[in-house]
């Protein structure tokens, strides 16, 4: 934000909801410590998780959670865009499409008849799909849910006029890092940990278990090298497959990785 | 009485519920003639891509239902799918499992108590409003939620989508003074939580009651989180397997999420309280107390009460995540073998909204065949929906934007999580 240099107007930030879980924006209500403190240097003009008092936009921040699966939802994305400053995706579904992206490798129709009685009664898109996918988004927060810390280091850089502090190296760098022994050389538990981008710092490791991927892609990762690694530790293709259509199927590298080793 | 003949009341966008929605109320003559709750949020087909999916992995896919109470998601799964393998867990898994429970009813109440709630009662917007006036007792809301999201943390990794869940236990047991120093810290939550109590019970409520049938878990001693037999007010008491033969869904044109009905009767009631209402002589004398104290009777049926049942059920939840954690050993290992088989197990627990169902079907190498998930809020959805039919026309001599602002109420009594159902947010009164 640019500050001006009298008595400036609180920033405006609003939270805007599409397919998705609620996770990424209860985030901010989990920030016990901090949210009375954000809430004071924002003006929190649309957040309807906590609020019924919308003010209409334009707004300088708007953060965006879920994913686009409706033909209703791809209009009401481009009337966020065009309300919005800078417009942040926050978490999983946002930045990549979401668990929920697991129908872009089906057919949404045969999905519709095993969960609804009358498909009929049901409209959804075939693919769900990112935001940026559809507008230009300014900033993407991974993972699933996102970091509270990591959620709280762009408000603040934002706050600042300043570039934000989020590293984008991997979940492995970040076991190194906090001294965690390597799941996968230690005990040849298979590990996505290599080619995800940090956000948790090594949360599953640390839990003596192998990362799953849930912050998606890391920026230029060899995936192909990582299957061939599990494939080593006697893991089947369905498996290798499985492992990169989660949270983050519909990111491009994990999409491209899981369908080189068939459905 | 209306002041014109014909108006038209519309919320775009109805706040502090999870999920998008909107809710219709036509009003003919004086008389409320349909009340229709939409649920619009886009379906997102968890059951369906589950098909094909390996049987461990339910608990950590099946949690991004839901970011409010990911933990019910994951103790349902667990559960209905260590019935189909036949294993048990006991003794301190058991114990540790109930802890991370209890942690995500203190979060996901105190959230709604505080933040969802409560500025309803008292004339605000949001809870950053309340805080300005009353700083001191959000800031106990916050300090409470937080200790609820720390026992998550702690058993689960992390608040939102815990990592630690597993078939057959967790990945690691957390150690012994870690469990011991929350146990300590959680004396001070429990305090909140009777403070709480205490607070709530000022508020005003309206003189509502509805006689609907409360259906939860019951256990043989314990106030119900993951096990027991399902009861109802109505006589109900059935075994979880046999659930698909008591309750069916019926899919309505207005809405993502399939209405449940108990076959033959109609529209049943889950949730804080139905648990409290038929689990009463099953809660701590701490939390019975507290109860008493805020001029709760032994059956709860006015739904604006629900705030302090939730209120109670916190006190509960502190109480029960102390005595698990005074008598911690850490579990070792911390997860049972599991092999997969062919088979169906089904599950039902008690998330903080309430009765969440699941069942699974897997073959002998642990491919899921087929899954089925009921979550509290699409039991509640017809509820709901008359609650508010009875609730509108005794309200009709408010004016538009009261009304409007009781029918929200009304409809945030039930902390419906449309996320979970599949979500909420327009409320139309149309009246003529």
């Amino acid at each position: 934000m640019k500050k001006k240099d009298t008595a400036p107007r609180k920033p405006r930030l609003a939270v805007f909801k599409f397919a998705s879980c609620d996770g990424c924006q209860l985030s901010l209500l989990d920030c016990e410590d901090e949210l009375l403190a954000v809430a004071g240097a924002v003006d929190i003009a649309n957040f309807l998780e906590a609020s019924r008092a919308v003010v209409r936009g334009p707004y300088d921040v708007t953060l965006v959670e879920g994913s686009i699966t409706t033909a209703h939802d791809a209009e009401r994305i481009q009337e966020v865009r065009a309300q919005t400053k800078f417009l942040v995706t926050i978490g999983a579904c946002a930045t990549s499409g979401g668990i929920q992206a697991l129908r872009n490798f089906k057919d949404v129709k045969e999905f519709t008849r095993v969960v609804y009685a009358r498909p009929d009664y049901i409209s959804t898109l075939d693919t769900s799909t990112p935001i940026a996918a559809h507008v230009k988004v300014d900033y993407e927060l991974r993972g699933c849910p996102v970091s509270k810390a990591q959620l709280l280091e762009l408000l603040a850089s934002l706050l600042q006029g300043r570039r934000p502090n989020i590293r984008p190296h991997s979940v492995c760098l970040e076991c190194k890092r906090r001294g965690i022994v390597c799941v996968m050389v230690a005990h040849g538990t298979p590990c996505l940990g290599p080619v995800t981008h940090d956000g948790c710092a090594a949360l599953c490791p640390s839990f003596d278990r192998g990362c799953f991927g849930c912050f998606g892609p890391k920026e230029s990762p060899n995936t192909a090298s990582m299957a061939a690694t599990w494939t080593a530790l006697g893991q089947t293709p369905i498996t290798i497959t499985r492992a990169f259509r989660t949270y983050n199927a519909g990111a491009e590298a994990f999409r491209k990785e899981s369908e080189a080793h068939g459905d | 009485m209306a002041i014109k003949k014909t108006r038209k009341i519309r919320v775009e966008a109805l706040a502090r519920v999870e999920g998008e929605g909107a809710m219709h109320v036509d009003v003919r003559a004086g008389q409320v003639t349909n009340v229709r709750l939409e649920i619009y949020e886009p379906p997102r087909f968890f059951e369906a891509f589950l098909q094909g999916r390996d049987y461990l992995e339910p608990p950590d896919i099946t949690a991004r239902i839901c970011g409010i109470c990911p933990v019910a998601y994951q103790m349902s799964a667990a559960h209905a799918i260590e019935r189909a393998i036949g294993v048990t867990v006991d003794g301190q898994l058991r114990a540790l499992r109930r802890l991370l429970y209890c942690g995500e009813w203190i979060e996901s109440h105190t959230l709604h108590v505080y933040m969802l709630h409560a500025p309803d009662f008292l004339g605000y917007e949001d809870a950053i409003a309340l805080a300005k006036d009353a700083p001191e007792i959000v800031g106990r809301g916050l300090a409470l939620k937080k200790l609820g999201n720390e026992i998550v943390s702690v058993v689960g990794g992390r608040e939102i989508h815990p990592i630690n869940v597993r078939i057959g236990g967790f990945y690691k047991a957390p150690g012994l003074q870690q469990i011991r120093e929350l146990g300590e810290k959680l004396k001070r939550a429990r305090d909140w939580a009777l403070e709480t109590v205490a607070w709530v019970s000022t508020f005003d409520f309206p003189d509502f009651e509805r006689d609907c049938e409360f259906v939860s878990l019951r256990h043989e001693t314990e106030y119900p989180l993951c096990e027991g037999r399902i009861v109802s007010s109505k006589g109900m008491d059935i075994h979880v397997d046999e659930y698909r033969d008591t309750f069916e869904e019926e899919h309505v044109r207005h809405s993502n999420a399939l209405h449940s009905i108990i076959k033959g009767r109609g529209a049943y009631f889950v949730g804080p309280q139905a648990r409290y209402s038929l689990n009463y002589d099953r809660l701590p004398d701490v939390a019975r107390d507290a109860a008493t104290a805020a001029g709760l009777g032994p059956v709860c049926r006015n739904p604006f009460q629900s705030i302090i049942v939730r209120a109670v059920e916190t006190v509960f939840a502190c109480d029960e995540a102390i005595r698990i954690a005074e008598a911690y050993e850490p579990p070792d290992p911390p997860a049972l073998t599991c092999e997969p088989r062919a088979g169906v197990g089904c599950a039902a627990t008690e998330a903080p909204r309430g009765l969440l169902y699941h069942r699974y079907a897997i073959d002998a190498e642990g491919r899921i065949e087929n899954a089925v998930i009921i979550p509290p809020t699409s039991q509640n959805q017809k509820s709901i929906e008359e609650d508010l039919r009875d609730f509108a026309q005794m309200s009709l001599h408010l004016n538009d934007s009261d009304l409007q602002w009781k029918c929200e109420q009304a409809i945030r009594n039930y902390d419906p999580c449309i996320s979970c159902a599949t979500h909420f947010l327009k409320l139309t009164v149309d009246r003529q």
